[in-house]
């Protein structure tokens, strides 16, 4: 089972992994705000994911860790 | 077991970059590169002046901030001074190809044992968007506001080719970090010019074409298409130079 | 090296740099101070050190701060036009409290200038070396011996300060030979821990800059630079007196014009006229304590200058403008001779403080 954890408080809501995602796992949370003031991301459907880490491949702020 | 984690020559802090801009990305390929040959405690890097300026506070390595375009020279004299030590700049298109002309163009030149890290994303950012040397023909900006006119103010400079010319430089690759297929190349190309280093080869530098979403007035992921779109037809990816590939096939 | 040797300045100043642990040198050819990046060219190589000839000054410069970033002794040698492409350098060495060595061998200006010896750079050295608000400690030799000396000088005081120390030289300075005796002791160490050398994994990453974005934080670097600065001017200041215990004229002279200025002083003061002279070792901290305590018993102050009256403002500000201060001067590459500053003091004891 393939695990994703975000750095929350340092995404930027940039969405690079949300549009890089093959299997639509993730969103931005619109109903959210981090600290710095965006819509981070979340894993809205966690158990799509296949821990291909092209998500975390493309996010330039490096919040994401991937397991499997 | 993990498959994708934050590298730790990587600092543990939140970067200033615009959301969406690709520094992050080549940050962490440099970090990830640092951790994978085990180099970080020996490698000092040299930031430049321009969007990337704070990246001294981005790695765990030593870092050095030079002045506008001189990095070269500041990374010349600390390889120089400690020839045991990996030394590397990264430096955007302003700073290297504008302001820095002669110092890249002598380091590679001399064939300096340094690598260089060029983030080529066609404008200015740090100042708000004005015309780089790399800036496409009609691109508009700031500066260009009706559209950069080569009758007026000329050509983009293209580092690579430009640098390929000399007999100096050991590697020159030009790369792009719009997709997840080119940024696992970009990878490549960066650790190699690392490992040219350590192997004591000389001058090695990678040229990332990479985005520039707030400047160019696009969503991120809009840019990263205007790169496959725009940038790479101009500036086209692969290895300009790499005279040890270059000897072997000689040799066969 | 205890015994005298015959050298010329520029090359007894490169042997001391090399004696004071300088293995490192970038330079740029530029006349008249070739002979320190020649002398260097053939030695560095033979003692494990580096001599690069930069692509130009500036990139110069710049591998200086990337040497001097890695706590190593480090310096480099220029002319005027040079120099002046060296300031921003020197902005951001001062900037990223970084020690370095820097020599002037001046030759005339402005723009190309001439190739003849001046002393013009005067400002440039004292006041306005780069951008911001800094200093460098400013070295003027008056003999080949003292080319040396200071050189060893300009190193520690450059390492015991964290700042750039400058040999300000002249085209004669760099071309005379005179016998010297080159004989330092070891270098001393200085703590260095600030350096870029590698963390090895074992401490936090130290970080060689000059940018500081928040406005509070740039004003407290300045300002504790500038204490160090304070106490510069309280420990480092060197000028030599001469002839001046009973002086009622006093000639303020560095470097060569003031080698010319003892001639004529020494004529002077056959003829019973009584002059003296300061002479700034130092032209930043500027000797203002003696020229003010000498302002209580001379009449009058002779700024004997290769440049259009530059040092001349320093000499009013440290007598606080209680006595005239008169200017004997050439330029453009033009010395003053003996005969020249004879007449000045000639004239000026014939006047009596009289404006």
């Amino acid at each position: 089972m393939a695990k994703l954890t975000f750095r929350t408080d340092l995404c930027k809501g940039c969405g690079l992994c949300v549009d890089f995602c093959p299997k639509g796992v993730l969103v931005l949370a619109k109903d959210k705000i981090n600290k710095k003031g965006h819509h981070p991301v979340e894993a809205a459907y966690p158990e799509k994911c296949i821990a291909c880490a092209f998500c975390a491949t493309m996010c330039p702020d490096c919040i994401i860790t991937v397991e499997k | 077991m993990v498959v994708f984690e934050k590298p730790k020559a990587l600092a543990d802090v939140s970067m200033h970059y615009c959301p969406g801009c690709t520094h992050g990305i080549v940050h962490r390929l440099v970090a990830e590169v640092l951790d994978e040959l085990g180099i970080e405690g020996k490698t000092v890097g040299v930031a430049p002046v321009g969007c990337s300026v704070m990246a001294y506070n981005y790695f765990n390595c030593d870092m050095v901030e030079a002045a506008h375009g001189r990095a070269p020279a500041v990374a010349t004299g600390l390889k120089r001074a400690m020839p045991d030590r990996v030394i590397f700049t990264y430096q955007g298109d302003g700073d290297l190809a504008s302001i820095g002309t002669a110092e890249t163009v002598h380091a590679a030149a001399r064939n300096e044992n340094i690598t260089i890290i060029f983030i080529n994303n066609a404008i200015y950012g740090m100042t708000g968007g004005q015309m780089a040397p790399t800036s496409l023909p009609g691109q508009v900006t700031q500066t260009s506001p009706y559209g950069r006119d080569t009758s007026h103010c000329g050509f983009p400079v293209k580092v690579c080719e430009m640098l390929s010319q000399l007999d100096g430089p050991e590697y020159l690759e030009r790369v792009a970090v719009n997709n997840v297929k080119n940024v696992k190349n970009a990878k490549k190309a960066i650790k190699k010019a690392f490992e040219n280093q350590l192997a004591g080869k000389g001058f090695s530098l990678v040229e990332v074409v990479s985005s520039c979403p707030t400047n160019w007035g696009m969503t991120p992921k809009k840019a990263l298409e205007w790169i496959d779109e725009k940038m790479i037809p101009y500036y086209p990816l692969g290895v300009y130079k790499d005279r040890t590939a270059a000897k072997e096939q000689g040799g066969e | 090296m205890t015994d005298k040797v015959l050298m010329k300045g520029n090359e007894a100043l490169a042997e001391a740099a090399i004696m004071a642990g300088c293995r490192h040198y970038f330079g740029y050819p530029i006349t008249p101070q070739t002979e320190v990046a020649a002398y260097m060219a053939k030695r560095m190589p033979k003692i494990g050190g580096t001599f690069l000839q930069a692509e130009s000054e500036i990139a110069a410069i710049n591998m200086v701060y990337g040497v001097a970033s890695a706590g190593f002794r480090v310096m480099t040698s220029s002319s005027s036009p040079g120099i002046a492409l060296k300031s921003e350098g020197l902005s951001y060495l001062a900037g990223a409290d970084l020690p370095a060595l820097v020599i002037n061998v001046q030759r005339g200006g402005p723009g190309l200038g001439g190739i003849q010896p001046s002393q013009s750079d005067y400002f440039q050295a004292t006041k306005a070396g780069g951008h911001g608000d800094f200093r460098m400690i400013v070295l003027a030799p008056a003999s080949v011996q003292e080319m040396a000396d200071l050189t060893v000088k300009g190193f520690d005081l450059a390492d015991k300060y964290r700042m750039t120390s400058m040999i300000l030289a002249d085209g004669t300075m760099g071309q005379m030979m005179e016998p010297v005796s080159l004989n330092y002791g070891e270098p001393t160490k200085y703590d260095k821990s600030w350096a870029v050398t590698g963390t090895e994994c074992a401490r936090p990453h130290n970080i060689v800059n000059s940018l500081f974005l928040q406005p509070d934080e740039l004003e407290k670097f300045n300002f504790i630079r500038y204490e160090r600065y304070k106490q510069i001017e309280e420990n480092e200041t060197m000028y030599e007196e001469y002839m001046m215990e009973d002086a009622e004229i006093c000639v303020v002279a560095f470097g060569i014009s003031a080698r010319v200025a003892k001639n004529a002083i020494v004529q002077a003061r056959a003829e019973g006229i009584k002059v003296g002279m300061i002479r700034p070792i130092t032209l930043w901290p500027f000797p203002k304590a003696p020229m003010l305590k000498a302002s209580e018993k001379v009449h009058t102050f002779i700024s004997v200058e290769m440049s259009m009256g530059q040092m001349i403002e320093d000499i009013e500000l440290a007598i606080r403008c209680r006595r005239p201060v008169k200017l004997c001067n050439r330029v453009g590459g033009m010395i003053p001779s003996p005969d020249q500053v004879y007449a000045s003091i000639v004239e000026t004891a014939k006047e009596g403080g009289a404006q």
